[in-house]
């Protein structure tokens, strides 16, 4: 029941893109398109998992015991840095498909907020292991339904007429806002 | 180049916010209202001209391959100085702005910056590239957040300018900040066409 409540939280009522605000740059950067909102959800998906568990482990091996905690930021996202790039080459070697659908998007992961944001929220909430891993995929997928949400929209918004000055990202960005809106019915289910 | 548009480029023609769309990600999620806009956009400030400067200082040594995440190391160093006075000095502005602190590490206008600019640049320009596009940032910040308070709760930099029985809550909740950069974003465009 615990690990149903995260996972209802995270996806609908404390949505990671729109009402969190994190990982707004890929949301508004590669959603001009599904399958490119596809792409990337995968992409976040697998980082943000293996990324939760890492840093999980520096903080409760390493960071606590020594008491360095305000190390974090920084160890974090070093480890976010070389595990992307360490996932981009095992990839390549392991597995060409998957590298061909998710390569364009891993180097722009490393400055996705998202994942950062998930791996120090996860310490704040202070989750055990199953609790962290379950909040991490939960929350890859309120991205990849925000995303793919969002791109579905800006699909049919390219065949639209709209107000010349309005065109383009202001367009975009009170779509967002009316998405979000509708997203604040969720509050209070949990 | 001279240094004045150096210095105004980061207010107006190439404004992280406005016309880069760069960093939307605090742009959204603090700017409830107008002081913690301008906090976040000051602690950006001091993050992007400290890491122009190193970056610009070690620019030589650093062998191409790893710069990114040398650029990283230098960043996130900053955001921890940052973190831990804001922690110490204003810790209710430090619990206003939460995650979003050490989330400067990854917004993506510091590291544009050190990439594209300092990275090739001297320690003069870089100091006033930082600064210029860190206060322009500041200045988008402040836009949105004094709005974004006035037409939510009546107030502004937490003064009342009319009761807040007339706001409309929703622009200080989430939908609201992408509804009024959506907005803000056109007029801008439009007056820069005209302009």
């Amino acid at each position: 029941m615990e690990y149903v409540l995260i996972v209802i939280s995270a996806i609908f009522v404390n949505n990671i893109v729109l009402s969190q605000f994190l990982g707004i740059c890929p949301f508004l950067g590669v959603s001009k398109k599904i399958s490119t909102g596809i792409g990337m959800t995968g992409a976040v998906t697998f980082v943000m998992v293996i990324a939760t568990i890492v840093t999980f482990f520096l903080q409760k091996t390493v960071l606590e015991p020594f008491g360095v905690g305000y190390l974090q930021t920084i160890s974090f996202i070093l480890v976010i840095a070389s595990l992307v790039q360490l996932v981009e080459i095992i990839l390549k070697k392991v597995s060409p498909p998957l590298y061909q659908a998710l390569g364009v998007f891993l180097p722009l992961i490393t400055t996705n907020c998202a994942i950062l944001g998930v791996a120090i929220m996860t310490i704040q909430k202070d989750f055990n292991i199953v609790e962290s891993v379950v909040f991490a995929i939960a929350n890859a997928i309120g991205f990849g339904l925000a995303l793919i949400t969002f791109a579905g929209i800006r699909e049919q918004l390219d065949l639209m007429d709209i107000p010349k000055g309005m065109k383009g990202t202001p367009i975009a960005l009170v779509v967002a806002g009316l998405l979000a809106l509708a997203f604040m019915g969720f509050a209070g289910i949990v | 180049m001279n240094q004045w548009n150096n210095f105004s480029k980061g207010f107006f023609k190439e404004n992280a916010v406005f016309t880069l769309l760069l960093g939307m990600c605090p742009t959204l999620g603090v700017t409830s209202s107008a002081i913690d806009g301008l906090g976040m956009g000051l602690a950006t400030t001091f993050v992007l001209v400290m890491s122009n400067l190193v970056v610009a200082l070690i620019k030589n040594l650093i062998p191409d391959k790893v710069r990114i995440p040398a650029f990283i190391v230098v960043i996130a160093t900053f955001v921890t100085i940052v973190e831990m006075t804001m922690q110490a000095y204003v810790p209710a502005l430090f619990d206003s702005l939460g995650l979003f602190i050490p989330l400067i590490v990854v917004n993506c206008l510091v590291l544009g910056r050190a990439e594209a600019f300092a990275s090739k640049n001297n320690i003069g320009s870089s100091i006033i590239d930082g600064l210029g596009m860190g206060l322009g940032f500041a200045m988008a910040l402040t836009i949105l957040g004094s709005i974004r308070e006035l037409l939510g709760s009546g107030k502004l930099f937490g003064s009342v300018i009319f009761p807040e029985d007339y706001g409309m809550l929703v622009f200080v909740l989430a939908p609201g900040a992408f509804i009024a950069l959506g907005y803000l974003i056109a007029f801008i465009n439009q007056v820069k066409k005209e302009a």
